[in-house]
């Protein structure tokens, strides 16, 4: 069953909490081997649909199945294909790095997984870690140990959230170049991130939520090139004024720049030509893409 | 028994046994201490059954004592400390069971009861000889006493959110219930009203039933205290696994 099925598979699910529909309807589903990402402002539900996948939220509607499997009338099967890291930085203190690692194999029915251990302790840049106390970890390295967490009964389906929030930018990189090899060995990987120049480079697909509702579900490429324009970014010199044909394409920056909305990249030639016709010379030329942020921040705004 | 279960009963008793100092040192001391005090003061003086002295009735109530303490401490300890820090989150999001979960909490929680009240028999060796009449009642009511208390302690780590509302089930819960089980007298030497109120006492059956497998001698007969124990034990077990099924204050 779960060979040909969807890695996720999110099917009208509801929570509510008193007055709050933290989840309403949220429905779509994650292919196998996918690098998904879930996107939203605080509060739009991203957490509350991880918990309820991980099985620690309960739908009030709706269900959720894991590699074929429901996350709550089969969550044995279930949760033996999701690892989750959690978005807070938590950890037992009794235990150094290793025990907590034996300890979480053996919680997924699994004995020997010394040579699995070893190996993301060594991705992870934790080898020299493994018999120290989790106390004495920096906030860092206890992040480290919370994907090494996630990863020890070696789960097809991987949940990131917020994986690298208050992480240096060294272990930020170490960690997505774990994560795209593991994804690149067939592992479906779910993302939430409030970086979203890192939701950009990473996931083939974005969901965007927003007060429990999906907003946008589309490949990352697509939600980019939707209905944005590329810019123009223009430093112009000595003060001079833009011709009157520029006036309703173009605002002036926070940076002191002006930024023209183009349609495409064929009206750059264009444009600079027919500055260049009226005079107006130019300290600096910038064209700039849209990124995921002004997406996101559109999105955000029109939802509003 | 799974191996997820195996594991989980690891980790609790690995849990205490990394402060052992604390989790089993301090209790035996304790117990000792209150020997100390009270077979100084009262040995002499009182006899409770015949031919046993107070020292030597008082040694398996201390025994026991420590033992049901501590059995409760270990379950709502290390549920409300994994509650408060959110390391609770990583036996959540696994297969194990909520029968599972209860079994190896309960288990690991019987084992340090056992072992605090192994150490408690050991120092007290060398102030009393014990006779040891039904070694079998001994190992029944200890094994159901630990139980019964460790069951309690998951129950009280699951609905306590804070750690002074676990000291508040302990202070006027626990404690009072201990005291005033006959751990230090027998309920015979009290007025009448008094003997009644701890026929009530659940842990009552469970120290008298103890105290008779060493002595052969008790307020009530072992088998009512088996009965009322057992009872106690079967009561609390389906509670609990019922806060375990639903999730109770554990997954929302």
């Amino acid at each position: 069953m779960s060979d040909s099925s969807p890695a996720l598979l999110i099917e009208g699910v509801c929570k509510r909490y008193a007055s709050l529909q933290a989840l309403d309807h949220v429905s779509f589903e994650v292919r196998q081997g996918e690098f998904f990402g879930l996107l939203g402002p605080n509060g739009a539900g991203k957490t509350t649909l991880i918990s309820t996948m991980a099985g620690l939220t309960r739908p009030d509607d709706g269900r959720i199945r894991v590699m074929g499997h429901d996350v709550v009338s089969d969550y044995r099967a279930a949760r033996r294909n999701l690892g989750v890291v959690p978005q807070e930085l938590v950890f037992d203190p009794f235990f150094t790095v290793r025990e907590t690692l034996r300890i979480q194999s053996g919680y997924f029915g699994m004995g020997r997984n010394d040579a699995w251990i070893d190996e993301i302790l060594h991705h992870l840049d934790l080898g020299a870690k493994a018999d120290v106390n989790m106390r004495a970890l920096s906030g860092g390295m206890k992040r480290r140990v919370l994907v090494a967490q996630a990863l020890v009964h070696r789960p097809p389906v991987i949940v990131l959230d917020e994986p690298t929030a208050g992480v240096d930018v060294e272990l930020r990189q170490n960690l997505w170049a774990f994560v795209r090899r593991l994804n690149e060995q067939g592992h479906t990987i779910v993302l939430t991130t409030h970086y979203l120049e890192e939701a950009e480079s990473l996931c083939g697909r974005i969901a965007m939520l927003k007060q429990g509702r999906v907003l946008a579900l589309e490949t990352t490429s697509d939600l980019l090139s939707r209905r944005f324009q590329l810019t123009l970014l223009l430093r112009l010199r000595g003060g001079v004024a833009l011709p009157q044909a520029f006036h309703a394409v173009a605002k002036a920056s926070a940076d002191g720049r002006v930024a023209i909305a183009l349609d495409g990249a064929d009206d750059v030639a264009a444009c600079l030509a027919q500055l260049h016709a009226a005079g107006v010379g130019l300290d600096d030329v910038e064209l700039r893409r849209p990124d995921l942020e002004d997406v996101f921040i559109a999105m955000m705004q029109e939802a509003a | 028994m799974s191996k997820a279960l195996r594991t989980l009963m690891y980790k609790e008793l690995l849990r205490f046994w990394k402060v052992g100092f604390q989790t089993v040192g301090a209790p035996v001391l304790t117990a000792l201490l209150y020997l100390l005090v009270f077979s100084h003061v009262l040995d002499r003086q009182v006899e409770v059954y015949g031919g046993v002295g107070y020292t030597a009735f008082l040694v398996p109530g201390l025994i026991m004592m420590s033992l049901l303490q501590n059995a409760f401490s270990n379950s709502s300890s290390s549920l409300i400390q994994s509650k408060v820090t959110g390391n609770l989150v990583f036996v959540l999001l696994t297969p194990i069971s909520y029968r599972e979960f209860f079994a190896a909490y309960v288990l690991a929680a019987v084992i340090r009861g056992l072992l605090v009240g192994a150490g408690v028999w050991a120092v007290t060796l060398w102030f009393v000889d014990l006779p040891y009449a039904h070694p079998l009642w001994i190992l029944v009511f200890a094994s159901l006493g630990g139980a019964i208390m460790a069951s309690l302690g998951v129950i009280a780590g699951i609905w306590a959110d804070k750690f002074d509302q676990l000291a508040a089930f302990q202070n006027f819960v626990v404690m009072p219930l201990t005291f005033l089980s006959g751990v230090f007298y027998s309920i015979h030497s009290l007025p009448e009203f008094w003997q009644r109120v701890s026929h009530v006492n659940p842990f009552f059956y469970m120290i008298d039933g103890f105290r008779y497998g060493f002595f052969g001698q008790s307020d009530v007969s072992p088998w009512i205290s088996a009965l009322v124990a057992g009872g106690s034990f079967v009561a609390l077990a389906l509670v609990t696994l019922n806060m375990l099924a639903r999730g109770y204050k554990l997954r929302s």
